[in-house]
């Protein structure tokens, strides 16, 4: 067995790349696959953080590349999930730190051991993409229902193409139903139909993200959460899985409303 | 079309469908890296060349861009107002086409 080797990436900054990679890798290990997490942002590593791993860095990819440990001893191993591992960016270096081609050789040693290796794309075109998609079997562009978002998205598609990899998959993160419902935000169908790809799934706009952030505890451990569950079925659906897109609910419906007076928030 | 109904003031579009209409206009532009004042260029040029085979109405040509999925193509709407004309530099080959178009 072989990993498939999957890069998140959006172009424009912020929109949620690093908050993916983390959920999808702790989804598809709850799903009992092995995963490596790859943070290629060298220099502005933050994958570490968000998965809650920043104290147990000794090593990271540019030590790696370098030869000064061996590929192991730069794995992090998660606290929660015994299958889940990261590899962090250095952060005292820059991008030119790593070339493309020694990324397709770091995934091609991590292959034999994995069944799913995440890269998590540094924001831009320049060589840290690249560096990133390089190694990709699948590339997933994760944007958000804004103009800059998915203009930038339609830039990485155009340049996805252009290395002749297939053809990305498609994240829409922070949709805000009640937004589209009233005509204040661009819907799946809008973005879906602009960018023309394959949708992979829809993050609804959740507070959770803020809050698991904030504690170092990607949000996809906690099925109750929505963004969580729709992290979850996005890595069933990367495993082959059939899982239909969740039905979006107004923040304002009862069932939240209600939920919220029972836990006070 | 929603682009009509306005016009006729019948509401005002939504921030959604104006963000998508946007969008699509910017999209079209990066995918061709065409400027819209590099594509008025073209158009200019176009009717220069056209016109010396066939009478057009200048005023009315529109070139734009349509997307159908990820394809780009590249449609010219150019109104015909009178026959083709006879006298051209180079007479033998553009009479015969400006005679089929006419």
């Amino acid at each position: 067995m072989s990993a498939t080797v999957i890069t998140i990436t959006s172009g424009k900054g912020g929109v949620g790349k690093t908050t993916a990679t983390a959920n999808l890798g702790v989804g598809l290990a709850m799903l009992g696959q092995r995963v490596v997490t790859i943070d290629a942002d060298i220099g502005l590593r933050n994958l570490d953080v968000v998965m809650g791993l920043e104290n147990r860095i000794v090593y990271d990819l540019v030590d790696v590349v370098e030869g000064h440990c061996r590929l192991r001893q730069a794995l992090i191993r998660d606290k929660r999930l015994v299958e889940l591992y990261l590899l962090p960016a250095a952060q005292t270096r820059d991008k030119t730190a790593v070339s493309p081609g020694q990324m397709v050789r770091l995934c091609n040693q991590l292959r034999p051991d994995f069944d799913f290796i995440l890269v998590d794309s540094p924001a831009g075109i320049e060589q840290g993409y690249h560096n990133a998609v390089a190694p990709a079997d699948q590339v997933i562009i994760i944007t958000t229902p804004e103009v800059s978002a998915v203009r930038d998205a339609d830039r990485i598609v155009g340049l996805v193409e252009a290395e002749e990899k297939r053809s990305p998959t498609l994240i829409i993160n922070r949709l805000n139903p009640d937004m589209v419902r009233r005509g204040q935000m661009l819907s799946t169908e809008d973005v879906v139909e602009v960018l023309a790809l394959s949708l992979l799934g829809i993050v609804p706009e959740d507070k959770h993200i803020i809050v698991s952030t904030n504690r170092g505890t990607p949000v996809a451990l906690d099925g109750r959460t929505a963004a969580g569950q729709a992290f979850r079925n996005i890595a069933g659906r990367l495993l082959g899985q059939d899982i239909p897109l969740m039905p979006l609910r107004s923040s304002s419906g009862v069932l939240d409303r209600l939920s919220r007076l029972i836990r006070g928030s | 079309m929603g682009f009509l109904d306005r016009l006729l003031g019948r509401r005002e579009p939504t921030s959604r469908e104006i963000a998508k209409e946007r969008l699509q206009l910017v999209l079209v532009h990066d995918r061709v890296r065409m400027s819209p004042a590099l594509l008025d260029k073209m158009k200019d040029e176009l009717i220069t060349v056209i016109s010396r085979y066939v009478e057009i109405d200048a005023d009315d040509v529109e070139v734009t861009f349509s997307q159908s999925k990820r394809q780009s193509r590249l449609v010219a709407d150019i109104p015909v107002v009178g026959p083709a004309h006879r006298p051209t530099p180079r007479r033998a080959t553009t009479k015969a086409r400006a005679g089929s178009n006419g």
